[in-house]
């Protein structure tokens, strides 16, 4: 968040004022090394939207996909997890897309808005591809 | 009340004993009990409810009767015509505990408290066993008439008399300031 906060200020591109979704990736290397290459937002996002997006993924690419994602410091943005709900539908499996939206509700942690946001970005695939969020199945409830 | 707290802690006990078992065949053996039938091959890919481990290595059921086999030719279909209670069993074939199951708390701690106490006052008992019967008697330097004569001493001797012992006590007043 403070780090989109800098880049705005400093980079003045006006796109960027007018962007009023919350950023809530952070990126990779975002310590102060003079030597490590920086990472941008958008470039980790589009390296995993492609990661996902490789038409004959298979289920052990998603898998280990996903566990890295979830084990990254940050929520994936909408577009990551729509190219990941996709790929469990190439491989027939909408337990992990359930699955999927679990983790990242649980990746939020304490910051409630985080989930609801995500589901309202990603409504359209999930209704396309029949993909019903925990809630809608009751077993976001014990 | 103690009991009830001991009793708990060996039903933990046995409890922790036992390993959680896996459906699909592979389970822990403990020795020389056959209620269990297989060891646990840590060599094949396990199934681990972690919360940073969206995706398991296996399913959690791997071992699937021909409901479950209908059911997943039909995943492969559009999703959108797998009802409700499909998809939830769709889900519990390949997962054991949703995230709000695995985040669920216990009551171990109540166990680990009450073993605690437990432990301290059979402590104490033993302390107040040995005070009686391992001790040696109490010198007499512990004695109130002792205490008395030896306090009356280091004032008499002007103990510490500008900043600590003796300059509390008035010499005139014969009391303590």
């Amino acid at each position: 968040m403070f780090r989109a906060v800098v880049r705005l200020s400093t980079s003045g591109i006006i796109q960027s004022i007018a962007r009023t979704r919350p950023c809530y990736s952070a990126p990779l290397a975002s310590r102060c090394y003079s030597h490590a290459t920086v990472e941008t937002d958008e470039e980790f996002d589009a390296r995993w939207v492609t990661y996902f997006s490789k038409p004959d993924i298979d289920a052990w690419e998603l898998k280990k996909g996903m566990n890295t994602l979830i084990g990254y410091d940050l929520v994936p943005e909408p577009k990551i997890l729509d190219s990941a709900l996709r790929a469990c539908r190439r491989l027939n499996d909408l337990a992990s897309a359930i699955r999927i939206l679990e983790a990242v509700k649980d990746k939020s942690g304490p910051h409630k808005d985080i989930y609801p946001y995500l589901i309202q970005e990603l409504k359209p695939t999930l209704t396309e591809l029949g993909i019903s969020t925990p809630e809608e199945l009751g077993i976001d409830k014990l | 009340m103690l009991q009830l707290k001991t009793g708990r802690f060996a039903c933990l006990l046995s409890r922790r004993a036992m390993v959680a078992l896996t459906d699909g065949g592979a389970r822990l053996s403990t020795h020389g009990h056959h209620e269990v039938s297989d060891q646990l091959d840590m060599s094949k890919p396990m199934y681990w409810d972690r919360l940073d481990i969206p995706l398991p290595d296996k399913p959690w059921k791997d071992v699937l009767d021909s409901t479950d086999t209908s059911l997943k030719q039909k995943e492969k279909g559009p999703w959108n015509s797998l009802s409700k209670e499909e998809k939830i069993a769709l889900y519990r074939l390949k997962f054991n505990h949703t995230y709000p199951e695995m985040k669920k708390p216990s009551a171990e701690w109540k166990t680990v408290v009450g073993g605690m106490f437990i432990f301290f006052g059979i402590t104490g008992l033993v302390v107040f066993w040995q005070s009686l019967y391992v001790y040696p008697a109490q010198p007499p330097t512990f004695g109130e008439d002792w205490q008395a004569k030896q306090l009356q001493r280091m004032l008499d001797m002007r103990i510490n008399p500008i900043e600590g012992f003796s300059a509390k006590w008035d010499y005139e007043k014969k009391q303590w300031k």
